[in-house]
């Protein structure tokens, strides 16, 4: 293989158990591609090249001893918002400028026990807060896919076509790339551009309201949620505690199983953590779905959604019928209020979560005349203007005379979603399919969104009822739009059944097969 | 909450102004630090007195991605407080966030219960007095809750020239709020609410109510009215740190409000401070700069949950009350109320006199720790726990009278010359030569001495048989104290002829 950053994760594992290429040369392909891409990419804001090349030598030197363990070797980019020892750990913010934690996340630690290398850390939306990655302080991540479109041109007779073919009348069909840029999604961006355009086989990421699976989804890349408390929260920054969760984003079906096995724990550090055997999630990849009932939500048939995201839809209920599901239709009733709760839920949680950043034991600190002084310069200066919108939300919903009307009211419709899934599920489906997005990858800076934040989160609506009642979500690429931009779909399984996501994901993987961008950076 | 009024307007608790007699209406926010070798949430150490910043985890500093987690200890010192409080002990209660921003609080919240606590409405009988007439009046004080809560750090402004430094040693130590009802109506009966509360909680082992160091702290609310009439606007007075200014801040509270109302003024509501040194309290913040804390749960905490059965297991290995040993010891010891109250009311005392008493004569035993023991203890301004004497010593003292070794009188001399110089007190009666004349002869000898050198004396005593002590106190002090009161008595009589 002459482009080891190529392979996936189960091939490379495959190999470097073989010992046909080692840690240290893989490590190295992926330094040198990120050194390479991320002038153009932006999707890491700290690359660790010593710990990485150190991590790979000790990794060949358990691999010669044939005692490598499940990701010996494989080298990660781990989203900002990790809290990883000793390494920039800021969240993306400006905030947390020069923090560098003494300690590891759960999640991180997991894998480094597992053998995994670590590249670097990965760009996101300050705080996870953002749908396009251009939240955070250290710029916009871009999209390693770009819009195309199809020309057919005349050829000269001499010339032989080497992009295109050549027609019978000298004219050939070519895909010409559009040189607008375009965003990753978010918060995870930065996870998903590197993923996509092969920066590491396999990264962390994490998901509040859709912040795995929406950038999954505009990056052709698969991304699993797990359920609440299946990952430990410990040491990764708290945006909004009830909903956040870790999980990975990888290039494949199997990929994903493999990284959510090794990051998945019960952890005492972690009190909402669940204490549940963590299963071998691959070994769900191949078993038929055959009698699987999945349930099709009429509620996510949204108003002024792409003709392309239904016609998505219906390739994948088509697929899933094919392999011998049986499709049926369900209500989700509250879905519509989903949204509007969650836009209380989590900035309520973060407006409290984030008081911790006032200038006082690390981070920035912007002097003032006095405490007061000093803590409004800091925070003023140290956070984003999405940030600070949303703990403006949270303060607001959680004031004396509001907090029923919006929290508590908030919390109710919480309740009401997590139940109309669990009467679902009571009624025999396994799992839900879903649209991922309502759209496919849009621009950077795009004016619509930055006039009306309400657009933005719009991003969100078919992930964030997965996050309000818990569940495991998982985005699989399915197909591309006729411009040539991927396009994702979502599963929606039981609590702690994301074996089921990925039985029913490689179902969708193998017949739409798996998408890669053409290379411009 | 819902004021009620529990108490009937009581003549002499009432504060005469120049309009007419008040009412003083208190109720109290006690914060008392748990004892648990670690902090609430964390692992940290709880060691009073350490070097700043020294017992302080990532979690207490808010790192980045830090959680809390629930230190069972001080859920089972809770569960047991509540028990004694006779309280209702909620089987599910919710930890909130209250935020607020300042430097000693690294979270930017405390992490606290506010709509569920885990102990609900309880009792605690107070005994207030003892009056001039050496009476005690117990009054029942309504406990309105018990919650768990962070304590905060310390912020230090003297430090430095121009910074502030925070020592975060305190920062997520375990305190419990205990909030009473507005039960009380002087400052002496809120002395004695806090007195018992800490003796309590002393008893528990759950907090070691040592004001000094912080370990028990109280909020007062004052508001004043007319007696049985509607409550009174209040003012709280924070962070009281001693028994003794609690009482004083309330006098002083009390008169401030009474003047303003008789001057055609009202009360603000609002926060204000004692100043121990002027004797007088001062506004700290009014109501409109009260700190809207918005409350919610902790999405870090799950909800709170045990069993009664959990309950009734630290229900068991609770330790005996001091309600329930002063019943025991009127009943059982035959004790006094007032000499039962006096020695449950700190659990110390207590301790001493159960061993003192342990195989013996109760009231003899309370006699001695009550009149000597504590008495000389009072006078020299000393603690029990320091007391020159030891249980064992005093038991032997008491042993000594009981077999008849030695006088009560040579007893007192005793005592005096073991808190002075220490010693086993039965050594020190043999090598003194303190021991008791039991002799019958030679008491007889200084009998008869005594009756020969005073024939007057004689005629006297047959006329009138009283005198016969005017005898014994003679052959007791020819004796130098020792022989025996009872055979000088009975050989004086005998002699004398007299019945």
């Amino acid at each position: 293989m002459s482009d080891l950053t190529r392979l996936t994760i189960s091939q490379a594992r495959a190999k470097l158990r073989g010992k046909e290429i080692t840690a240290t040369e893989i490590t190295e392909a992926y330094l040198s591609a990120i050194d390479r891409a991320n002038p153009a990419l932006n999707a890491y804001v700290a690359v660790t090249g010593d710990r990485a090349r150190d991590m790979a030598k000790a990794s060949d030197a358990r691999l010669v001893k044939g005692e490598g363990g499940a990701l010996e070797g494989i080298p990660l980019g781990i989203k900002d918002l990790f809290g990883t020892e000793g390494v920039h750990t800021q969240a993306c913010s400006h905030v947390l400028d020069g923090f560098k934690p003494r300690y590891e996340s759960t999640v991180t630690a997991n894998l480094w026990a597992d053998g995994a290398v670590m590249l670097g850390k990965l760009n996101m939306d300050e705080f996870a807060m953002g749908s396009s990655n251009e939240t955070s302080y250290y710029g916009p991540v871009i999209n390693p896919w770009r819009r195309s479109r199809l020309d057919t041109v005349v050829m000269p007779t001499t010339h032989q076509g080497d992009g295109g073919f050549v027609t019978a009348g000298g004219t050939k069909t070519q895909r010409t790339l559009d040189n607008a840029q375009l965003v990753p999604g978010g918060s995870s961006g930065g996870s998903a551009t590197a993923v996509s355009a092969f920066l590491c086989a396999g990264a962390t990421a994490t998901d509040t309201g859709g912040s795995i699976r929406q950038p999954a989804a505009f990056t052709g890349t698969v991304g699993i949620k797990p359920t609440y408390g299946r990952c430990s929260r410990w040491g990764i920054v708290a945006f909004a505690s009830s909903l956040d969760q870790a999980g990975p984003i990888a290039r494949d079906v199997r990929d994903a199983a493999i990284l959510l096995r090794s990051m998945a724990s019960v952890d005492p550090k972690d009190t909402t953590s669940v204490d549940r055997p963590v299963p071998d999630y691959e070994a769900a990849i191949g078993k038929p779905i055959k009698g699987m009932k999945v349930g099709i939500p009429k509620e996510y048939r949204v108003d002024g959604m792409p003709e392309e995201i239904e016609a998505l839809w219906q390739k994948g209920i088509a697929w899933l019928r094919d392999a011998g599901a049986e499709i049926v239709d369900i209500s989700l009733p509250h879905t519509k209020y989903a949204l509007p709760a969650y836009y209380i839920v989590a900035p309520a949680e973060a407006s409290s979560n984030l008081a911790r950043y006032d200038g006082v034991r690390y981070g920035l600190r912007v002097p003032g005349k006095d405490i007061v002084e000093m803590y409004e310069k800091t925070r003023a200066a140290g956070f984003g203007r999405e940030v600070k919108r949303r703990i403006m939300i949270g303060t607001y919903v959680l004031s004396a005379g509001y907090y029923d009307a919006y929290y508590l009211q908030a919390q109710k419709v919480r309740n009401l979603i997590k139940r109309d899934f669990e009467n679902v599920f009571a009624a025999g489906v396994d799992v839900i399919l879903t649209p991922a997005t309502p759209s496919a990858a849009f621009g950077i800076a795009d004016e619509d969104m930055a006039a009306d934040p309400v657009k933005m989160y719009l991003n969100d609506i078919f992930t964030v009822t997965v996050n309000m009642a818990g569940l495991p979500g998982i985005a699989v690429p399915a197909g591309l739009d006729p411009k040539g931009l991927p396009l994702g779909l979502q599963l929606i399984g039981r609590p702690f059944e994301e074996e089921t996501l990925f039985q029913t994901a490689a179902v969708i993987e193998q017949a739409a097969g798996t998408f890669q961008p053409e290379k411009w950076w | 909450m819902t004021l009620i009024d529990t108490r009937t307007p009581d003549a002499k608790r009432l504060i005469p102004g120049a309009t007419g007699d008040w009412e003083i209406i208190i109720g109290l926010e006690v914060h008392a630090q748990v004892i648990s070798e670690a902090k609430l949430f964390s692992g940290a150490s709880t060691a009073f007195g350490a070097a700043p910043n020294a017992n302080v985890s990532l979690v207490d500093a808010a790192m980045p991605g830090m959680l809390p987690v629930i230190n069972e200890e001080c859920v089972k010192q809770a569960i047991r407080t509540g028990l004694g409080l006779k309280a209702q002990i909620n089987h599910k209660s919710v930890f909130d966030r209250k935020n607020y921003f300042y430097p000693d609080l690294p979270q930017g919240y405390q992490i606290s219960q506010f709509k569920q606590p885990i102990v609900g409405e309880g009792t605690v009988i107070v005994s207030v007095g003892p009056d001039r007439q050496g009476e005690f009046e117990d009054i029942e004080v309504g406990i309105e809750r018990l919650h768990l809560e962070q304590d905060a750090g310390k912020s230090m402004h003297d430090q430095h020239p121009t910074m502030s430094y925070v020592d975060l040693n305190r920062s997520g130590v375990a305190l419990m709020e205990i909030v009473s009802k507005p039960d009380l109506r002087s400052g002496d009966e809120a002395k004695a609410y806090v007195t018992k509360l800490r003796t309590i909680m002393r008893y528990l082992g759950t907090c070691d109510g040592n004001m000094d160091e912080g370990s028990l702290r109280a909020d007062v609310n004052v508001s004043v009215r007319r007696p049985g009439g509607e409550f009174g606007t209040r003012c709280e007075i924070k962070n009281m740190n001693s028994i003794r200014f609690i009482g004083q801040a309330i006098d002083f509270e009390a008169r401030r409000q009474i003047a303003i109302i008789e001057d055609g003024g009202k009360i603000d509501q609002e926060t204000r401070l004692y100043d121990a040194v002027k004797g007088e309290t001062r506004s700290m913040r009014s109501k409109e700069e009260a700190h809207d804390y918005r409350y919610f749960p902790d999405p870090d905490l799950l909800p709170l949950e045990f069993d009664q059965a959990y309950v009734d297991a630290l229900a068991k290995e609770l330790p005996e009350l001091p309600d329930d040993k002063k019943a025991r010891l009127i009943s059982s010891l035959g004790l006094s109320t007032y000499d039962a109250s006096i020695l449950v009311s700190e659990k110390s005392v207590a301790d001493y006199f159960e061993k003192v008493a342990a195989g013996r004569d109760g009231k003899l035993a309370a006699n001695w720790v009550i009149n000597d023991l504590l008495g000389q203890l009072n006078k020299v301004g000393k603690d029990i726990e320091n007391a020159p004497v030891s249980p064992d010593q005093l038991g032997a003292v008491i042993d000594l009278i009981k077999d008849g070794t030695i006088s009560g009188k040579i007893a007192k001399d005793l005592f005096e010359i073991v808190w002075n110089e220490g010693g086993d007190p039965r050594a020190l009666v043999e090598s003194r030569g303190m021991k008791q004349v039991t002799d019958t002869g030679a008491i007889e000898k200084a009998v008869d001495d005594v009756i020969a050198a005073n024939p007057d004396k004689v005629e006297q005593a047959r006329a009138k048989p009283t005198m016969a002590g005017w005898f014994v106190g003679q052959v007791m002090k020819a004796t130098g104290g020792k022989a025996n009161p009872q055979a000088v008595n009975d050989l004086v009589k005998a002699k004398l002829g007299i019945e």
